[in-house]
């Protein structure tokens, strides 16, 4: 049962073969029985609830092709009955008063909220080790990491734990963790998809999205997922684009004639081999679906690791000073005046990266370095649109290379080297300065005994608003190779 | 050694919005703690600001009001420090591209017991949120803090440092307020903090080309207090650098009941704000089209009222900006020209920055609860006019009107008739007094004759007492002289 | 440019992070290998170039939405208040704020 697809469950549940309570059941089930500390919080109660509410509109003929269907949210999104953390021992024991937009939206398809997922501390990390409730397992292998942030959702869906999860991606927290555990993930275009109750990291970047085993089942989840909120200045209307579409309309179109942009800089030195291999090895099965392969460049494509580095850092620093111990969250239990208060909370309730990070933004922020740091990444963060724009105009119709550098490294490899952790984010992080949609799907394996188990994904980026197109060459893909139907031993 | 004072302001100005300026939040004064602190007000985790319109088109109206540019495009900046009453710890407020840039106020003054008009310069006005209250009475050793204020819109208006002394200081703060009001931007209600005074301090040696150190007093929730606030910084100032010693520049905060101001332990100190554009909020954009409709839905400001009033009623620049200090004064006084007609437009002027003033300064009560309505001051002008009164009788019917409290809008002519105050035009009658005094008299009689006119004051005198007031000064002096040279 | 001891305690003073000597000189560490990252962009030409604070304003005019000016919250002090560390009488606690 729980490796079937959304679609393939869905089509089950209106046949009445099972009912979501009994889905919802099995689910809870795997949760309890796995290793992977996937889970930070969960409620049966509440998910049979949901469950059952959903059996009845099932019953009633007034289902959605969501309606029954289980799913775990990053526990970035706030959620009412289950705890909303951030992983963070800031907000250890936080219960939110209201729902964010995207859980709402889930809730009101029918969707069965299976609970809250682990993830690196306000979505800062890429490899799950900086959660304050300890690192995630990859199911591949359990000495590998996840990847991060989302990589309490990759694990979940990957050791169906849960049929689908919701992500955020602020420089790759979708695409890197769903590569590292061999899933299909997508990050729409900046503003598609509501920011309101995800707990920010950095504003002008984050952005949430589906992550399933899928192309097919992504696009189904978007299609609730996406859309206009008024609660979100950012949130992109209808006017500008962010029209109610059918995100799996173009699932079926043929790859014929499709031009298929290959930046050399993301083959170059630091490309671990297998990893390379792999993704190769996809782009020819791509030319033969009819499509044509074209080498383009994004020369600034090594310059996005400070531009990054620089924004999200500066936003984060000053989005999380909020966290002051007196309205929620934690508190240091003893402390002289105010200011202590203030001190002793924030050192003792955020771990080390997300301190580190709140060092460098509230750095790059300060009078006399503002300019040189923040406004001149700024700057620069536009000429990485530009290169994008300039290569979707003259060159190709999407972009393809690596998510990430190697396939998963082993937990701990580089937990006290923050600079080799930014330098892993090197591909995916321009598409998320630009506000690009990009997704990673599937393709492959590393080599060698250590790597032979550990998954390796392709990217696809494409121009604005063309998610529908993305889903549509990795549903292509999916129909001719079975990387995605690849389960873990012993799932 | 001769000193110049040098002074500057910033107001914040609550505007007169029904919501929070990011949020849907009631901004009611005096709710109970935190009972209008929606989750954006507490900055819970995942709540994101949308701003509030009616905030924005209040900024537009006060723009044009003291014809500053509009900018197309501002843009909402973070101010970051951290402090109880501020949730996210960052205020959204406009930091590089405020929406209201420049624009110019004009005021009247009193310098050297001569009343005076003045034009400052407006650096800006920037919409921004406010930030929430710490409670300081004692909660075991802790503050308690309530966060209903936290997001109520404010305006910002930032003066140039233009003003020379505490005098014109006030009378800049009374005119912003005034105006405010007369937009319906704001309240004005300084006890419940609505229109709040920050003014900036310095002095120099008279004569010196650059500003001194200056001191920014804050807390001033009253004219009065502003005034005594700005008399006790110069002179610490002063007295501070003629004792060898410097000005720090420093928040202070004045102390109405020890009559001081005191350095402010505060926030400040050493601060870096890290000014940066709020990721959450694109450039606010304003259109020709929407300021040209704030524009069509404005009061006539007063500025174009003075102009009527000089230009169509021929009053001095002085009277026009006395009648146009508040809107209440200028609608009365409007009521009463409507009435009494323009030939009365300056005599109007006069009863309304004479008669009218003083009794309202001594009653304690606004032009807007004068006891004597427009309409019937308008009637007492026109009897003063016809010649049916003369002014000595009128100053005695205008005290009697605003004892009847009455709404009778021939209030005065019924006050004349029981008072009995016409001016006599019997000649007959005025012939009899007139011989009666002429003959009491004979020594004014004998100088007039020898030829020193003077004296005939004296019987003209006479003859109004005997007249009771009554009599018409003119004919009286005519029929004198008449009788006189017979 | 590398940072000093002393920038890192003033940085951790803004951001309200209390830091003993001993985490301020790994910070000092940490923070000049990630400024080391930072250096090269100061080489590139960007004469000319305005900043993207909104990533879809490099292809779209994004002008602020604006909200009607009503009042759409209640009063839900209780639920609100609920995670408060510390609270009394409606008001959140915090030690003395002296100004």
């Amino acid at each position: 049962m729980h490796n079937k697809t959304i679609k393939e469950l869905s089509t089950l549940l209106h046949a009445k073969q099972v009912s979501a309570t009994e889905l919802t059941r099995h689910y809870l089930d795997r949760i309890a029985a796995s290793g992977h500390n996937a889970f930070l919080d969960v409620n049966e109660e509440l998910s049979l609830a949901q469950a059952r509410a959903a059996d009845e509109r099932l019953a009633a003929g007034l289902a959605g092709p969501l309606t029954g269907i289980p799913i775990a949210h990053k526990d970035i999104f706030v959620t009412r009955g289950w705890r909303s953390t951030a992983a963070s021992k800031m907000l250890g024991n936080y219960v939110s008063p209201f729902d964010a937009t995207v859980v709402g939206k889930f809730a009101d398809a029918g969707m069965v909220t299976l609970g809250k997922l682990n993830c690196d501390e306000f979505a800062m990390g890429s490899s799950n080790e900086n959660s304050a409730f300890g690192a995630v397992r990859n199911p591949w292998d359990a000495l590998a990491v996840p990847g991060g942030s989302s990589g309490g959702s990759a694990a979940a869906v990957a050791a169906r734990l849960a049929p689908a999860a919701t992500g955020t991606d602020t420089g790759g927290s979708i695409r890197q963790p769903a590569a590292f555990c061999g899933i299909t993930g997508i990050k729409p275009t900046y503003g598609r998809v509501s920011r309101f109750g995800m707990i920010a990291f950095a504003s002008s970047l984050d952005q949430g999205g589906p992550m399933a085993r899928t192309a097919e089942d992504c696009a189904l989840l978007l299609n609730e997922m996406a859309g206009f909120d008024e609660r979100d200045s950012t949130s992109l209307t209808v006017e500008q684009g962010n029209v109610r579409e059918d995100f799996a309309r173009d699932l079926h179109q043929p790859l014929t004639g499709l031009r298929i942009g290959v930046p050399k800089e993301y083959f170059g030195e630091g490309l671990a081999a297998d990893v390379e291999q792999a993704v190769r090895a996809a782009l020819d099965e791509f030319v033969k679906l009819g499509a044509t392969l074209v080498e383009i460049s994004l020369p600034k494509t090594a310059l996005s690791i400070p531009v990054y580095y620089i924004i999200a850092p500066a936003e984060a620093s000053s989005n999380l000073s909020r966290f002051d111990g007196v309205r929620y969250g934690y508190r240091a239990p003893e402390y002289t005046d105010l200011q202590d208060m203030y001190k002793k909370t924030r050192a003792q309730g955020f771990g080390k990266e997300v301190q580190r990070r709140i060092m460098v933004g509230t750095y790059v922020l300060c009078h006399g370095y503002y300019d040189a740091y923040y406004v001149q990444a700024q700057k620069i963060r536009r000429l990485i649109a530009d290169d994008f724009q300039a290569a979707f105009r003259d060159k190709c119709d999407v972009i393809m290379g690596p998510v990430a550098p190697t396939v998963a490294w082993d937990l701990g490899a580089k937990a006290d080297d923050p600079v080799a952790n930014y330098l892993a984010d090197i591909f995916t992080l321009s598409t998320s300065l630009a506000g690009l949609p990009g997704m990673s799907i599937p393709v492959g394996f590393g080599q060698g005994e250590k790597n032979a188990k550990r998954p390796v994904g392709l990217q696809i980026i494409g121009n604005y608003f063309a998610e529908a197109k993305l889903l549509n060459i990795a549903h292509q893909y999916q129909q001719v190779t079975d990387w995605h139907q690849r389960a873990p031993d012993g799932v | 050694m001769q000193w110049e004072v040098v002074i500057g302001l910033e107001n914040h100005v609550q505007l007169t919005t029904n919501s929070k300026i990011f949020s849907g939040s009631s901004i009611r004064f005096g709710a109970e703690p935190n009972t209008q602190a929606s989750p954006v007000d507490l900055a819970l985790p995942g709540v994101l600001p949308v701003m509030n319109r009616g905030a924005v088109e209040r900024a537009i109206r006060f723009g044009l009001a003291v014809g500053a540019k509009i900018a197309p495009q501002s843009v909402f900046a973070r101010k970051n420090y951290f402090y109880p009453d501020l949730p996210k710890g960052y205020q959204i407020s406009q930091f590089e591209d405020p929406v209201v840039q420049g624009g110019t106020l004009t005021f009247a003054f009193e310098k050297d017991g001569k009343l005076q008009t003045k034009t400052v310069n407006l650096t800006r006005a920037h919409l921004e949120e406010d930030a929430g209250k710490s409670l300081h009475e004692d909660y075991a050793g802790m503050s308690g803090i309530d966060l209903n204020r936290a997001g109520t819109p404010l305006l910002e208006i930032v003066s140039e440092p233009e003003m020379r002394s505490a005098a014109e200081a006030v009378a800049y703060a009374k005119a912003l307020h005034a105006l405010v009001m007369w937009l319906g931007v704001c309240d004005g209600n300084m006890q419940e903090g609505s229109f709040r005074c920050d003014v900036n301090v310095s002095v120099r040696p008279l004569g010196q080309q650059e500003f001194g150190t200056r001191c920014e007093i804050k807390n001033l929730n009253s004219f009065r207090f502003m005034e005594e606030a700005i008399h006790y910084e110069v002179r610490r100032q002063i007295e501070l650098i003629e004792d060898g010693g410097k000005v720090q520049q420093a928040t202070r905060l004045w102390d109405p009941d020890k009559k001081e101001t005191r350095a402010m332990r505060s926030k400040e100190d050493a601060q870096d704000y890290r000014y940066f554009p709020d990721p959450d909020l694109p450039p606010l954009t304003i259109s020709e089209d929407w300021i040209e409709r704030v524009r069509a839905g404005m009061p006539e400001l007063p500025a174009a009222m003075r102009a009527r009033f000089t230009g169509d009623y021929g009053l001095p620049e002085y009277d026009a900006l006395i009648l146009t200090s508040s809107q209440a004064m200028a609608t009365y006084y409007e009521a009463v020209v409507a009435k009494a007609g323009k030939d009365n437009a300056k005599a109007a002027a006069n009863w309304m920055m004479g008669e009218v003033s003083s009794a309202l300064n001594r009653a304690g009560v606004d032009i807007a609860e004068s006891p004597v309505e427009a309409s019937q001051l308008a009637l007492l002008l026109k009897r003063i006019a016809d010649g049916t009164i003369n002014n000595k009788a009128a100053k005695e019917v205008f005290a009697a009107m605003w004892e009847a409290k009455s709404e009778d809008e021939h209030l005065a002519d019924v006050i004349i008739e029981q008072k009995d105050l016409k001016q006599t035009s019997d000649v007959g009658a005025l012939e009899a007094i007139v011989d009666e005094v002429l003959a009491a008299n004979a020594k004014s009689v004998e100088q007039y004759r020898a030829g020193k006119e003077a004296a005939i004051n004296a019987l003209i005198g006479q003859t109004m007492k005997a007249s009771k007031g009554k009599a018409n000064p003119a004919q009286v002096t005519e029929l004198l002289k008449k009788k006189l040279a017979g | 440019m590398s940072l000093t001891l002393s920038d890192v305690k003033r940085i951790a003073n803004l951001a309200q992070l209390d830091m003993d000597e001993a985490h301020a000189e790994i910070a000092l560490n940490e923070l000049n290998g990630i400024f080391a990252l930072a250096e090269q962009m100061q080489a590139v030409d960007t004469s000319g170039v305005a900043p993207l604070s909104q990533p879809l304003s490099a292809i779209m005019a994004q002008p602020l939405r604006l909200r009607d000016d009503v009042v759409t919250e209640e009063n839900r002090r209780e639920d609100y208040q609920a995670p408060a560390p510390k609270a009394q009488d409606g008001l959140y606690l915090v030690p003395k704020v002296i100004e």
